[in-house]
């Protein structure tokens, strides 16, 4: 369905499969107390005329904050480097008053939250005429004839009515319809949505993806849908990014992504969710242990700790995102290769905890999530910065050792506990800080 | 329920057994107060509305439903948290809703809850041994010293934490992992059923996974019956044996898991199995939803007759004569046959729907 509107837009001739825009190494790094907070780390991709790209990853790998930074709505202590293109106009350095020339009419953004977007204290149809008067020499009238006509576009019943509310008039839904006609209003070529549904019911989702499909096919723009729901991005996207750690380590046509991942985090993701329309009661495979602290990353690849097929050169050299089926499908792991005819989850993620790399197994417990999850609670955890470093390179290469490691070794991180646990009171404070511009951004 | 041995294989809901659990008519209203000094009391909220349902020993019973439908509600007044209106609740054969303090104090220790957020439904100042080891206590159950810190590290090592990790504060834990020691503190007192709402709503998907399963095997291995509060539809068909469907307090349908999700009756279900995206593309593009018209209405006002009637697909292919019975008469949650005819009270798949219609939507 998404690529019927992709090629309708694109037989609308705006510069048919070219680049309209273009991300290249994009970083972002916060300063925090515990260092640099490397919360983007290399960015790249195009985002071609008419077609939806899907950005998808858990909370903090940086999809949002990836996008606020191609809008320029990252706050001044921020440091960012690379490079972001709009039909070739460099966007990256451009002083506020440019930018808001760019901002609405060329790219509009929608956020999740709809209620911090819109005024609360003036009517719908003025905000929406607004918008159209920021970038338009029109009158008044005409302003507000073209909110009404983008209200009744978006699915508001009775705009004619609706257009003289207040937002809190509103419900949830009909509020991100709003904003979505407000996006519209220009005609611009990108709409960049930020998890434009994640906080409505599924029946008003759907009515919110449906007025996305009529915004994007009335304007023909582009659009990067972000999400964590990987059913929506399947319904809704053409190609599809998969971020972990502040990087992408997956791009690919959505099918590639769905049916042939090639990055074990991806097989991973799409292992531990459950299914509405399955009826065996397979086991989900979760991924053990938890996404690492982008303070003081360790060297190697970021997914290293939480992976089934791990090696050396994992733990020393991160891969680079090279073609893995055509130049299309990009993937990010050095071991690709061996997930050719092994796209099934539970073919390289065990759901036997036992058997997780780095559990401890006199412990025994039912939960996957727990030994290499220690490893990245530490990372993520409060431990000043050496000490998550050590945790985070020493569990993974605890399977090295073999088999050994039993009790006693389980309980390595054990003794670190003690003098880790009375650091804490002392690190706390400077936890906090550290993990605001993290986790503030991600929203 | 001591006498069921067999708890692991999805039961039955034969009325044969008598229920661990059962509902009958529950109503919870909260009053609307009118803004100013006095706060004079100007109407009613029905957030449930006369629901009945069973849950027996080791069955997960999925309650589903959109924000604002009384889900939550229902689990809290079930638990007698927040007592209910009118209705009967009893569990394990005792009348919950007329008993006194002391024998829901005592009755409690079988049924526990678990909250979604698991970072505000634990202390923040005290060790994850202690918030453990309160439910022991105060139950008089921790025993000497020695006795208490056993059963507490049995308990973090049964929900996949290391027990060394006891001494250490809520906050130096992952969101998945303080869901787990949410887990653990109520299986302290080795209850026999556990409410949980929305357990792993706040999780990312790749945590959320192990949380699911560690709360299958331990129904597996403890016999457990669940009351599975949750607006995630996948979630539920993974985990739940049958499901009920509400819609602005009422229970609009309810069955065992597969039927309800395959042969869907009430158009309410209808609409939002098919609103589910399913992580599949090739699927996705060739599914077609039912889109539902407006949103849901004030639970101060409900529509008359059918609480539905207002947004149903269905209702706007009626005749006149069909629509009129839709507004005037509430349907009965019952089994139906074709064309909705209501067939038997007893069946284990009803739907209260007087056109009630199987639809397969996946």
């Amino acid at each position: 369905m998404s690529t019927e509107y992709g090629h309708a837009a694109t037989g609308g001739g705006r510069n048919p499969g070219g680049a309209v825009l273009s991300v290249r190494d994009l970083t972002v790094t916060f300063p925090s107390d515990d260092g640099p907070v490397k919360a983007v780390r290399g960015v790249s991709y195009d985002l071609r005329s008419g077609e939806v790209l899907g950005i998808v990853g858990e909370s903090g790998s940086g999809k949002s904050v990836t996008s606020m930074a191609v809008m320029g709505l990252l706050p001044k202590t921020a440091r960012i480097t690379g490079s972001v293109e709009f039909r070739g106009q460099e966007l990256l350095g451009l002083s506020e008053k440019e930018m808001t020339s760019v901002r609405g009419k060329k790219i509009a953004m929608i956020f999740q939250d709809p209620m911090t977007s819109l005024n609360p204290v003036y009517k719908i149809g003025w905000q929406l005429s607004e918008a159209v008067l920021a970038h338009h020499d029109v009158s008044k009238e005409v302003a507000r004839k073209r909110a009404l006509e983008l209200l009744e576009i978006v699915g508001i019943p009775s705009p004619d009515k609706r257009i003289d509310q207040y937002p809190h008039e509103f419900s949830g839904g009909m509020r991100q319809r709003v904003v979505i006609a407000i996006a519209m209003a220009n005609d611009p070529d990108v709409i960049i949505a930020d998890e434009p549904t994640t906080a409505l019911d599924v029946t008003v989702q759907a009515q919110v993806l449906e007025a996305l499909r009529a915004a994007q096919h009335e304007t023909g723009a582009a659009m990067v849908l972000i999400t964590h729901d990987l059913g929506v991005v399947a319904g809704q996207a053409d190609r599809v990014l998969v971020m972990y750690a502040g990087k992408p380590v997956e791009i690919g046509p959505i099918d590639g992504i769905y049916y042939q991942p090639r990055m074990p985090y991806t097989v991973g993701l799409l292992g531990s969710l459950p299914r509405l329309d399955q009826r065996t009661q397979e086991k989900l495979t979760p991924i053990p242990g938890t996404p690492p602290s982008v303070v003081n990353l360790p060297p190697g690849c970021p997914f290293a700790p939480r992976c089934p097929l791990r090696t050396e050169i994992c733990l020393e050299r991160e891969p680079a995102l090279l073609p893995v089926l055509g130049a299309e499908h990009e993937a990010a792991c050095h071991h690709s290769d061996q997930l050719v005819n092994h796209e099934r989850a539970m073919e390289i993620f065990s759901t036997d905890p036992n058997a997780v790399p780095g559990a401890g197994p006199q412990d025994g417990g039912p939960g996957a999530e727990q030994g290499v999850g220690e490893s990245g609670e530490q990372s993520a955890g409060p431990s000043p910065a050496p000490s998550a470093e050590q945790g985070t390179v020493q569990d993974p290469a605890s399977p090295a050792p073999g088999p050994g490691p039993q009790p006693e070794q389980g309980s390595g991180p054990a003794p670190g506990t003690g003098p880790n646990r009375d650091q804490n009171p002392g690190t706390d404070a400077g936890r906090d800080p550290g993990q605001d511009p993290q986790s503030g951004a991600a929203q | 329920m001591t006498p069921d041995p067999a708890p692991a294989p999805p039961p039955p809901p034969s009325p044969g057994a008598a229920p661990l659990l059962s509902v009958r008519n529950l109503v919870k209203e909260f009053p609307i107060r009118s803004s100013g000094l006095i706060r004079k009391q100007v109407g009613v909220v029905q957030a449930v509305s006369d629901i009945s349902f069973d849950i027996t020993a080791g069955e997960t019973l999925g309650l589903v439903g959109e924000s604002g439908c009384g889900k939550s509600t229902t689990s809290r007044a079930v638990l007698q948290l927040q007592p209910a209106t009118s209705g009967r609740v009893t569990f394990n054969g005792v009348e919950l809703t007329t008993a006194g303090k002391s024998t829901l104090r005592r009755l409690r220790r079988d049924m526990q809850l678990v909250f979604q957020d698991p970072f505000a439904s634990l202390d923040p100042r005290i060790t994850v041994n202690e918030i453990i080891a309160e439910p022991l206590r105060i139950h008089g159950l921790y025993g000497d010293k020695g006795g208490g810190q056993k059963k507490v590290r049995d308990l973090m090592a049964t929900v996949g934490l290391k027990p060394e990790h006891g001494n250490r504060y809520p906050h130096e834990f992952s969101g998945g992992q303080r869901q787990r020691i949410g887990i653990a503190r109520a299986l302290a007192l080795r209850p026999k059923l556990l409410v949980l709402d929305e357990p792993v709503s706040a999780l990312d998907v790749s945590i959320q996974a192990g949380v699911i399963n560690l709360l299958e095997e331990l129904q597996d291995e403890l016999g457990l019956a669940y009351l599975f509060v949750a607006h995630d539809l996948s979630v539920v068909r993974h985990i739940a044996d049958r499901v009920a469907v509400m819609y602005l307090g009422k229970i609009v349908e309810i069955g065992p898991r597969d039927d309800l999700f395959d042969r869907p009756q009430h158009p309410y279900t209808q609409a939002l199995i098919s609103a589910i995206p399913i992580p599949d593309p090739r699927r996705e593009r060739s599914r077609e939803r039912i889109l539902l018209q407006g949103d849901v209405p004030s639970p101060a006002n409900p529509p008359s007759g059918c609480r539905f009637r207002t947004r149903c697909p269905k209702f706007l292919t009626l005749t006149a004569d069909q629509q009129q019975r839709c507004i005037n008469e509430e349907p009965l949650l019952i089994g139906r046959g074709p064309g909705g005819m209501a067939t038997s009270e007893d069946a284990a798949h009803k739907a209260a729907c007087h056109y009630a219609e199987t639809l397969d939507v996946l």
